[in-house]
Parts: C-alpha cells; structure tokens; sequence
C-alpha cells in the first residue's frame, strides 16, 4: 500500500499548479479569496482560458475536447483548481447536460449543443425541482404535451441555479400524465431560455444574493428535435444525471484553502491579548475540522483508487457530499466564530464609507452555505441512498 | 416553588401578544428593517404606550419597578416576532443610569425612557476587544472643568437609533486593566461624535462611533465613579438574562414553524414530518427549546435576586452556554427541515435563523462563556 501520489501523479499536479500560478487572472482569484460575487462575465472569462488550453471539459470523450485523464488526474486537476482559488466552472453544460448527450443524445444534438457548451458560448441551467418535487423528485409536474412536431410546456420549476443568465435549460418534464408509476412518462428537454413563454423571477436567499430563480412555462413551444432519448423514458436519464451531480460536490481542494485560510484569519484575530489560533477551545474545533478533512481527501482517493478500473461510481459519492459539505460548512461557521463581533454588520447605511466589506462577508456566507446540505440531493436523501443501496435497508 | 407567572406579568404578556399580533406582523418588520431610521417611532411609541418601556425602571422615576423576570415574557415576544427596536439597548442604559446614576441624572434621564421620549445605547465594544469586557482604550482626561474624550466604540448595537449614549472610557490604567474604566453620558449631537452606521445581519442597527476631541461637562461623568467594570459586568449579565429570553422566543417561533412544515410538506405521497428521520430530530430541537427555557428563567432570577457577583455570573454564563448551543442547533436544524424554502430571504424562518445566530454570538459566545464558567 502506498498512500502518496506516484512520480507521474506528482509531475502532472505540479504541472497543473505551475499553469494555474501563470493563467489565473488576479482580479478572479481576488474575487473568489474576499468571497465576493462573481458574475456571468467572470464566469465566462475563466472557463474560456480553460477551453483554449483544452482543459475545461477532462471528462469528455477526447473527440469532444476531453483530456483523457484518468478519475485520479481528474481530481488531481479539479482539487488544484479550487486550491488555487480559481473561480467555479458552471456545471450545468459542462458537466450535466454533456454526459446525458454523449449517452443518451443523437449525432445531431452532440454537434449542436457540445461545442457552445466548451467555448462557453452557451451556459446552462437544470430545470428538475419544483414545488411540489424537492427530494421526491419523480412527483414533478411540468407538463409537455405534444402538438406535431412541437411541445407545448406548461409548469414551473423552482430553486434554479442560474437561471437568470442561462442560455439553455435542460428540463424534466412528464409527457404522459396517465402512467401508472409516476417514474413512467417522464422526459428529458432541451429549451432555449429566449424562447417566448419562459418567466424568470429571482429568488433571493439569506444572505441578500441572487443565486436561484424560479422558472415559469406558460404554453412555451419546443420543437421534438430537443428532446434527448426516448419519450417518457427519461427518469434514467435523471438518475444518470444526478450520479454525475454528486461527483463533485466534495470540494476537498477548496476546503483545504479554506482551512488555511480560516488559519491565517485567526492568527491575526486576538482574543485575551494572544492570538486566536492559541486559544485551546477554538484551536480544538479547527483542529477537528482539519482532521475531519484529511479523513475524507484520503477516502476521497480509497474510492478514487477503486474507480481507476472503470466502475461507475455508486454510493460512496452520497458518502463524499455528506461529509464533504458538513466540513465546508464548519469552515464557514468558524470563519464567523473567529471574527466575533465584527462579524455582525451586514450592510452599510448611507453615508458609511468605512465598512469592512470582508468582515462583513463572513457571517453572510455562513448563511449562504446553509444550502450544500440541502442542494444536489439533500444529506438525507444521501443517506438514504446509501441505507438502500450500500447496505439493503 | 412556583415557575407561574405573576397577575402583572401576564398583564405584560398579553399586551404584547396583542400588538405583536395586530401590528407587528413580519410584513411589518419588512417595511420597518428597510426604512431610513431602520426602527419605528410609531412602534417605540405603542410600547410606550403599553407601559412596557416603564417595566424595568424604579417607581421613584415614573417606572414600575420591574426585573428581568417582569420582562421575561416581554423579551420572548420581541424573539418570536423579531421586533428590531432598540428594547434591549435603552433597557440596558437606563439600568446604567438606575444603578450608579447621581439624583440628577436619574431624574434628567429615566422619566424620558419610561415615557418613550428617550432612547439610549451601550457604547462599549472596541477594536481587538472580542468580548472582554475591561478592553476599554477610549480614553477621558480631565480639561478644564470637564472631560474630552477620544477613542473609537465598534459595532454599537442600535448606536443610530439612540440619543443619548453610555460611553465606556478608560481614565487610568492600560487598555486591559479591571481599574481605571469609567461611564459617561455623551448625546450623539455632541461635536466630534460620528457615526458610521450599519445594519447588521440580523437587521438591527449598529454604528462604529468615533469620539474624536469631544468635550463633555463634569457631570456627564455616571456615578463619578472610576471603577464601573463591575456595574458593567452587572448590566452585561442582566442584558445576556434577557437575550436569553429573546432567544427563547425566537426559537419558539423556529420550532413551531418547523413543526407545521413537518406536517403539511408532503413528499413521497406523505408528510415529511412522517419520516421517523426526521421526527427525532423535530423532538430534539424541542428538547433544545425547553432546557432553554429553563436556563433562561434561571438567568432573569439570578440576576433580579442574586447579590454575590460569582454566584451570578455563573449562573449568566451556565445560561448563556445553553441557549448559544440551543441557538445553533435549532437554527440549523430548522433551515435543515424546511429543505430550500429555509433559505429564501422571503420565509420569516431564514430571518429567524439570522437572529439565533447573532444572539448565539452577542455578550459572549460559548467559548468565551465557557471560559468564564470554569474559571469561577
């Protein structure tokens, strides 16, 4: 048994930290440090340096753009990514709505969707929840019906990542109301958010951000051509699809830069005239944190390991968003802790022009990541996957 | 034994229920948080009205004489409904001006805060101070026939809303010593006072104030006393008494908002609150709610009976632990439980949520508290 990356492994992480020191813009990495927001041009300007050196989409087939890496190589590449502080890349096309192509979509879809979807041309939206399918996600209602070569989409989808800047939704929808087990007569959806019909309305969370919208279908027509595999048989497609979700929701590298970071930040903060980090009782907690994290970046790589020979992954995923989450949660929570009570204020009235807009983030983000136990498949819905399928409950 | 609440104190329970519930909806507060002032005087004005303003202030000075018992049940009506008018800090200054007050200022002073006409704020936090509270570097010297003084107060919780300001200074010593700490009384109108203002995540009001040269009488001086860090330690521990309540009220409102989404979300063709899952983690938050509760009332007892400074403080700090950790898990677990729905700013939950956190945090988190309680 050997726990450490090989020469190879080593060479290629050190080849991708060295391009990222060179090809990460300042201001975006700035940006992404002082947890302020990033918008749709930001986004944009990252995953195209990405797409021209040809590595915004390693897990694609390489006739599409992939790199060919390895699962190691791919977490090798993504972890140093967040470690260096590079800006998220939206996952709804590139790492979403492509695998269902190259599994499920025509000659004809792959050549019209995939190349927008690497440039970047086009971003994406997932249209699955709605107010009524949260965690019971079969029970949605959105409708299709089919008009010649048309549907016509009635329905609204909720809690939807982006929506306001997408070009591109991706939809579940039920296409045939009368089937008997409500996972029947489901179908998967490509529609352009342009097309007339399609209401946006921000939801704002919390922390006063406008990440997620509601999305609104009042008789939108979509042609047959945008519906990816066969009619009404498309809840394997949504399963297939939340699989691919959950890959990436463990954030080890970011949360080691956070762990330094939350480091750093207690260092300068004092408490009984010593540094915080001295403090036994907070040191405690981070110390746990820490020890929390090395855990998982090594269950991380065992379960990695065993992916290497090309099994599809299965519930050990649902194990690495659960507790990957929990730790960035835990972060976020000590991040405040550690400010105390200057991490009250929240925004500033008219006329204060000395408002510590850093300071002022840290009990918003908390707030904010509030949601990664609840988004991509609440930890209870994790959990019971892992209960039926691990283990046979 | 009797955990009964006195005729009086059902009398201030009622009044308040009833307001909250005619004009102090969430709607309410919405347009309140979101007004220039960040408080409402028509709001200041009907507590006043209900003689709830005059609970906490001696009789002598048009008040009624009451402690934190008497505003127990006042200050979980402020948690539940997430009133953000400056209660807890006017409350907190006139106990400053009833405790070590000369007749003068009494007089000047208390009559107009029972009656509505007088708002007042704590300015004491400083830079680097965390929550010790005999961290004072704002410094007082002696000019004149008056003071001046100089220094810099962080994060003044409804600093904006007050007139009047108790301001902690240090007039001997260094920045840290138990000596040496004094308390003035400094309108914000006053030249060289400025306000950088704030709203803070849980929408209240707070300023950093800048005491910059300022020139203030000899007889603002409260209690011409130089040695006030225990009176401070004593209007701390009443106000953490009471936000314990605050607290206790809030996560009502949390427990019950999570209760009824249990019971009308319906998932899998089935309330969600069916999930057994889901129903132990429901009946621990209350277990939360109730040891809370309890430690609550503990603290306003202490503090309106108990004369040995230890014995009170740790019973504040034994309090303050347990609500700080029944904030933190319930607040949680309620965003938890409401799935997505917890996270939208349109829900008074995700608010409530905001406030459980900053009242986890105010006068003292668990650690700092903790460390107080063993100590003693």
């Amino acid at each position: 048994m050997d726990l450490n990356y090989s020469v190879e492994e080593r060479a290629f992480r050190d080849e991708v930290s060295e391009w990222l020191r060179d090809h990460l813009p300042a201001d975006l990495r700035q940006k992404v440090l002082e947890y302020r927001h990033l918008t749709r041009d930001d986004l944009q300007r990252w995953h195209s340096i990405l797409a021209q050196k040809g590595w915004v989409a390693p897990s694609w087939p390489q006739q599409w753009g992939g790199t060919d890496w390895n699962v190691v190589q791919r977490y090798i590449f993504d972890e140093a990514c967040g470690y260096a502080g590079a800006p998220p890349l939206v996952p709804f096309g590139l790492l979403m709505c492509a695998p269902v192509l190259f599994k499920f979509g025509t000659q004809a879809q792959k050549e019209r969707f995939l190349r927008p979807i690497y440039c970047g041309d086009a971003f994406w939206c997932q249209g699955y929840s709605e107010p009524g399918a949260g965690s019971d996600l079969a029970s949605l209602r959105t409708t299709a019906v089919r008009h010649g070569d048309r549907y016509v989409v009635n329905g609204q989808k909720i809690w939807t990542t982006a929506a306001h800047f997408a070009d591109w939704i991706f939809c579940l929808v039920r296409t045939s109301p009368a089937a008997e087990r409500k996972q029947d007569g489901i179908s998967f959806l490509l529609i352009d958010m342009r097309t007339p019909g399609i209401t946006v309305r921000p939801l704002i969370l919390m922390d006063g951000e406008h990440e997620v919208n509601e999305v609104f279908f009042d008789d939108v027509e979509v042609p047959v051509e945008n519906r990816v595999h066969d009619e009404g048989k498309s809840w394997t497609v949504a399963k297939y699809l939340l699989g691919h979700e959950r890959m990436n929701t463990a954030r080890i590298g970011t949360s080691q830069r956070e762990l330094e970071h939350l480091k750093e930040f207690a260092s300068m903060q004092r408490k009984n005239a010593k540094p915080l980090i001295d403090d036994p009782r907070f040191r405690d907690k981070l110390s746990h944190v820490e020890i929390e994290l090395m855990a998982l970046s090594i269950t991380n790589l065992r379960f990695l390991d065993q992916l290497r020979g090309g099994r599809a992954p299965g519930a050990e995923v649902s194990m690495l968003k659960i507790k990957g989450t929990e730790i960035q949660q835990a972060l976020t929570e000590l991040m405040m802790e550690a400010a105390g009570p200057a991490a009250q204020p929240f925004a500033p009235v008219a006329g204060n022009d000395r408002f510590d807009r850093f300071m002022a983030s840290l009990a918003p983000r908390y707030c904010n990541y509030r949601k990664t136990t609840i988004y991509a498949g609440s930890n209870e819905i994790q959990r019971n996957i892992i209960a039926k399928h691990a283990l046979g409950l | 034994m009797n955990f009964d609440p006195s005729e009086e104190q059902r009398l201030f329970a009622a009044s308040i229920e009833r307001f909250v519930a005619r004009d102090y909806t969430f709607e309410t507060r919405r347009h309140v948080v979101a007004s220039h002032d960040g408080y409402s005087r028509d709001v200041w004005a009907a507590l006043a009205d209900l003689g709830l303003l005059a609970v906490a202030i001696p009789t002598e000075y048009g008040g009624l004489g009451g402690g934190a018992g008497d505003l127990t049940s006042v200050m979980e009506a402020i948690g539940e409904a997430l009133i953000v008018e400056p209660f807890l800090a006017t409350v907190m200054g006139s106990r400053f001006v009833a405790r070590t007050g000369t007749l003068e200022q009494k007089n000047s002073l208390l009559p107009a805060v029972a009656s509505g006409k007088l708002t007042l704020a704590f300015a004491h936090s400083e830079q680097g101070a965390r929550y010790d509270l005999a961290h004072v570097t704002t410094r007082a010297r002696k000019t004149g026939a008056g003071f001046t003084i100089d220094g810099d107060k962080r994060v003044v919780l409804h600093g904006p809303c007050a007139r009047t300001l108790v301001v902690s200074v240090r007039l001997a010593g260094d920045d840290t010593d138990q000596e040496g700490i004094g308390l003035f009384l400094v309108s914000t109108d006053v030249p060289g006072v400025s306000l950088a203002a704030s709203r803070t995540l849980d929408e209240l009001r707070a300023a950093d104030i800048f005491f910059a040269d300022v020139h203030v009488p000899a007889n603002a001086l409260l209690g011409e006393t130089t040695c006030a860090l225990s009176t401070i330690e004593d209007v701390v521990d009443y106000a953490t008494a009471l936000v314990c309540s605050e607290a206790v009220g809030a996560i009502r409102f949390a427990n019950s908002a999570t209760l009824d989404y249990l019971k009308t979300r319906k998932q899998f063709g089935v309330p969600i609150g069916s999930f057994q899952a889901l129903q132990h983690r429901m009946v621990d938050m209350v277990i939360e709610y109730e040891q809370a509760k309890s430690m609550a009332s503990l603290a306003c007892a202490t503090v309106d009976a108990e004369t040995d400074p230890v014995r009170r403080k740790r019973i504040v700090s034994a309090a303050k632990i347990r609500v700080a950790d029944a904030c933190r898990r319930v607040s949680q677990e309620s965003i938890q439980l409401h799935g997505g729905m917890g996270m939208s700013d349109e829900l008074k939950i995700s608010h409530t949520f905001r406030r459980l956190t900053m009242i986890a945090q105010q006068f003292g988190d668990a650690d700092h508290h903790l460390e107080r309680f063993a100590s003693l």
